[in-house]
Parts: C-alpha cells; sequence; structure tokens
C-alpha cells in the first residue's frame, strides 16, 4: 500500500466513520437487547435478590423454598388423564419420581412452625424421557396475580418505610384474601397432610389437538390434624422433617393427583383467582412417597424443578408465573451449583 | 490452506451467511432472554437450544467444507500483522461456533435438564450431573459469549474496512452476492 496522500486521507474519513457508527451501533443494540439501556426491567436478578433476607442469602442453597427433605417415589398413572392431554405420563403406567418437600422460606435453618407456606416439588420420569417437573404448594391461591406484583411484595416486605406494605396492600389489593387465609388456615402437622396446588394454569393438548387450561392439584391420603402453632413449635425446630420421615418409615404416603378445567371465561392469567369448585376435576392418578432422604445427598438437591420443564401434551398457558419462575429459578440454580463447597454434598446431621 | 480462487465457494458463502444470521440472532437472543423474566423468556430459551444446535451442525459442515476447497489467498501486500489477524480471527470464529453450542449441550447436561429440540425432541446428555462442570461451563459460554460478539464486531469493521478503504478484494470474497467486478479481484 503506497503511503497515503492528502487527498486519499481525506477520502478515507468517511468510510471510517461509517465503520465505526457500524461497530457502535451493532454494540449498543446488544447493550440494548441485554437491558443495559433498561435499570427499570424487571430482571431474574433482581427478583432473585428480592428474595434475600436483609442477612444475605444462605450460600449453596436455594434463593427461595430453601429448607426441604428429599424423597424418591412414583406416580401411578390411571389413564384418565389422557383424555385431556397426549402426554405420556397419564398413560396408565407408573413413572418414577424425585421430589422435595419444602417450605417457602429463603432461611435453610429456619423453625419450621414459623413458615406459612409448605410445598413439593416433583419430577417425574415416564418411561421414553419425555420428563415432567412441578413445584408446587399448599396455598390455595396465589397471594398475588403478576410476577411484577411479587417482586413489590418482597420490596415493601423487606421496606423499612412505614407505610410499605401499606401503598403495596392498596396497589395490589388481591394480597388481602392471602392474609386473611394466613391468619386463619389451620397448620396441619404433617407434610403427608397437605394439599398441594399448582396455582398456575397450563394448558393440556388432547389427541384432537384441542388446548384445556388446567390447574392440577395433589389431595392427600392422610388424615388432617391440626396443630396450634405453640403445639408446633413445641415439637422442636425440624418437626415437619421428622415427621414424615417418621410417617414414610412406616409405610409410603399417598395423594391422589386431580386436574381442573376451566369453563371459558375462568381466569387463567391470574394464579391469585381460584376458580370455582364445581369446574371439571380429574382424578389423573397416584403419587407415592416411598422414601425419604437428607437434602444435603440426597437426589432432590442439585434439580431445579422449573416448572416449565413439561412434556409433549402440556403447553404453557398465558399465566406470567412459570416463565418468571423459570427465569428466576435457574438465577437461584446457577448461584448454588456455583457456591457448592458452602453446602457440601455429604450430610452434616445423623442420617434418618 | 489458501487456493487459486479469488473468491469462497457459493456453498462457503451461504453457509458463511446464513450461520452470521443465525448466531447474531442466537447472541441477541441469549442476552435478552437472560434479562427477562416475562413470557418471552421461555420462548427464547425455547429458541436458544435448538439453534445453537443447528450452529454446531453447520460449523461441523462448514468445517469440512473449508478443509475441501480452502480460502483464496489474502492480497500479497497485505501487512503482516493484519494477515496473522485474519488467520488468527478465523481460528477463534471456528473455536467459537463449535465450543458454544458444545458448552451449552453441557453445561446443560450437568445440569441435569432436558435438552430439547423442536417438536419435543430430546438429547440425550453428553455429561453427569456436576455442580463444578456446570459452573465452569456456565461461566465458559456466558464470557465467551460477549467475546464472541466483540469477535464479530471486529470482524464487520475489518470486512468493511476491505471493501471500503482497502478496496482489495478481500470483502468482495465472501460477499453475499457473487462478484462480477474482476478488477476487485486480489492482485496476485
Amino acid at each position: 500500500m503506497s503511503a497515503p496522500t492528502p487527498s486519499s486521507a481525506r477520502s478515507v474519513i468517511g468510510p471510517l466513520v461509517l465503520i465505526a457508527a457500524v461497530v457502535a451501533g451493532g454494540a449498543a443494540a446488544f447493550a440494548f437487547t441485554a437491558g443495559w439501556f433498561s435499570p427499570q426491567r424487571l430482571t431474574p436478578v433482581k427478583l432473585v435478590d428480592a428474595l434475600a433476607p436483609p442477612t444475605g442469602p444462605a450460600l449453596g442453597h436455594r434463593r427461595n423454598h430453601a429448607k426441604g427433605i428429599c424423597f424418591t417415589g412414583a406416580f401411578e398413572a390411571n389413564g384418565a388423564g389422557s383424555a385431556l392431554s397426549t402426554a405420556q405420563v397419564f398413560a396408565s403406567g407408573r413413572s418414577p419420581v424425585v421430589g422435595r418437600f419444602n417450605l417457602g422460606t429463603p432461611d435453610p435453618k429456619v423453625v419450621d412452625a414459623t413458615v406459612r407456606v409448605r410445598g413439593i416439588s416433583l419430577r417425574i420420569m415416564p418411561p421414553g424421557g419425555q420428563e415432567w417437573r412441578t413445584a408446587m404448594i399448599d396455598l390455595p391461591f396465589f397471594p398475588v396475580a403478576t410476577p411484577q406484583a411479587f417482586y413489590e411484595l418482597l420490596t415493601a416486605s423487606a421496606s423499612k418505610a412505614p407505610d410499605a406494605m401499606k401503598s403495596f396492600a392498596a396497589a395490589h389489593p388481591e394480597i388481602g384474601a392471602f392474609g386473611a387465609w394466613a391468619g386463619t388456615a389451620p397448620f396441619t402437622a404433617s407434610y403427608a397432610e397437605e394439599r398441594y396446588n399448582s396455582l398456575n394454569s397450563f394448558l393440556f393438548t388432547d389427541a384432537s389437538g384441542t388446548d384445556h387450561a388446567v390447574r392440577w392439584s395433589l389431595l392427600p391420603a392422610a388424615q388432617p390434624t391440626f396443630l396450634s402453632v405453640a403445639d408446633l413449635t413445641a415439637r422442636g425446630p425440624d418437626v415437619l422433617e421428622q415427621d414424615i420421615i417418621d410417617r414414610v418409615g412406616k409405610g409410603p404416603q399417598t395423594w391422589t393427583m386431580t386436574v381442573t378445567a376451566a369453563n371459558s371465561g375462568d381466569p387463567t392469567a391470574d394464579p391469585s383467582k381460584a376458580w370455582p369448585d364445581d369446574r371439571k376435576t380429574v382424578q389423573v392418578g397416584t403419587l407415592t412417597v416411598n422414601k425419604i432422604e437428607p437434602e444435603a445427598d440426597g437426589p432432590c438437591r442439585d434439580i431445579n424443578f422449573d416448572p416449565t420443564v413439561v412434556p409433549s401434551g402440556i403447553k404453557l398457558s398465558d399465566d406470567p408465573f412459570p416463565s418468571a419462575r423459570s427465569a428466576a429459578y435457574a438465577v437461584s440454580f446457577d448461584r448454588r451449583t456455583a457456591e457448592a463447597k458452602d453446602y457440601p454434598r455429604v450430610a452434616t446431621e445423623a442420617k434418618p | 490452506m489458501t487456493v487459486d480462487r479469488t473468491h469462497f465457494t457459493p456453498l462457503q458463502r451461504g453457509l458463511h451467511w446464513l450461520m452470521a444470521l443465525c448466531i447474531l440472532a442466537m447472541l441477541f437472543i441469549g442476552v435478552g432472554m437472560v434479562s427477562t423474566i416475562t413470557q418471552s423468556y421461555v420462548t427464547l430459551v425455547s429458541i436458544h437450544k435448538p439453534l445453537g444446535i443447528a450452529i454446531l451442525v453447520l460449523a461441523l459442515i462448514r468445517l469440512v467444507v473449508r478443509l475441501r476447497y480452502g480460502a483464496p489467498a489474502l492480497p500479497a501486500d497485505l501487512p503482516i500483522p493484519m494477515k496473522l489477524a485474519a488467520k488468527l480471527s478465523h481460528y477463534a470464529f471456528y473455536a467459537l461456533m463449535l465450543a458454544m453450542p458444545l458448552l451449552g449441550w453441557g453445561m446443560l447436561s450437568a445440569a441435569a435438564y432436558p435438552i430439547v429440540m423442536f417438536g419435543g425432541v430430546t438429547l440425550p446428555p453428553i455429561l453427569p450431573q456436576s455442580d463444578s462442570l456446570h459452573t465452569l461451563l456456565w461461566n465458559a459460554h456466558f464470557y465467551l459469549a460477549f467475546a464472541f460478539f466483540a469477535l464479530i464486531l471486529l470482524h464487520v469493521a475489518a470486512a468493511l474496512f476491505h471493501a471500503l478503504i482497502r478496496r482489495d478484494g478481500v470483502f468482495e470474497a465472501m460477499a453475499p452476492v457473487p462478484s462480477h467486478d474482476q478488477d476487485l479481484a486480489p492482485a496476485e
């Protein structure tokens, strides 16, 4: 290349500016897509950060529902679910399950009696590999209508401002129903006595290709016995874990899985609104919990019970929560696996 | 490996521009999906996984095609550092095109996630479940994605530099439409 003359130097200024503009534009578009220019965007990282207690998250643990215990068992489908969904898991037959009983708290060392929300997570693995993951809780409806509202609830709960919760409740009146439930619903004595609900709506696709908006529940075979918080507390900080170890040690615990189909017009995008009791409900099978294992070296510890892991025959509906949960669970999973040294894969307490 | 040809073959050009589209889409989907909790999160993730595997397949085909047909020689008067940069960046592109999908696949495997393609087809895991592997691969996948995008910006800048300033035929060798202007062929 010959040395540039003044005229050729001038002629490259235009192209150089163009090249710089293309590169800068590309970088800006990338940054924009990544949300770097949108500090208001609710990202999964923000949502997960908001779950942490003031003292910071418990490293190596799930960022919510941090206290839990693993189990293995099976889901025995009776075939009735096949009328609603072509998913193989509903065809008559048995699928192995890895699951986790848990408490809705970011504190893995919490006193069981102090936690209002109890949950169950399932990884159902039918032969053929189309697995189904679902995480359900014992609430009859979700406290808030949208993921954004859930984030605002977390922020308001953590806020030192005296009116934070009051203004949250004014903006999100649906929280009132949760408050009423939390204040009056009795505590049962056992994970085995709880009814667990998907709360989120999904679409089941039947053999004709028709979609059905559904929610599902697990109904316990064990009769509930109700306890006061004081009685439950008196039984020890890990009363629920000890109870489920004892019960399953004596014999398998079972739940009936029911699928409820919405009528047209029922709210599917808002899990804070329960559907009326008269909706068509199908018993699709039985969950049996055969064995309890401590979480530390149990099979559930490193499973992300992402509710968007669904087989063919199940789809997401317009409910915004499964997507938000999936995004947040992934962040929680990425963090706790990176912190594995803080939660070694061996049980530190005596095994059951 | 260089050949006498002044242009890449039509097959090579087709693969280049198809993959350019796929990879750019992939990188934007990647940074977009991890920054949102809206329903587009699940939609984008469900595109990201099969598109990544498609890129892996295309990259393998492209590698074979490149080994078979080679590349036109760079202009003889191109300064040595630029020649070196061109060669190294091409190695980096091939490494990233093959590594990124494999890192993603491995990362999902190590996390025991199902690796779902379009139509409900599931790929087998390529690694056992492992915290430490997941973290290692996740970090590699994440940081290399930004490196990949930076490399693409550099590549675009270099391509435009050849096209608009040096006008040495390097851009035309891979241009999306066949060039009929033989004057632009590299001087050998």
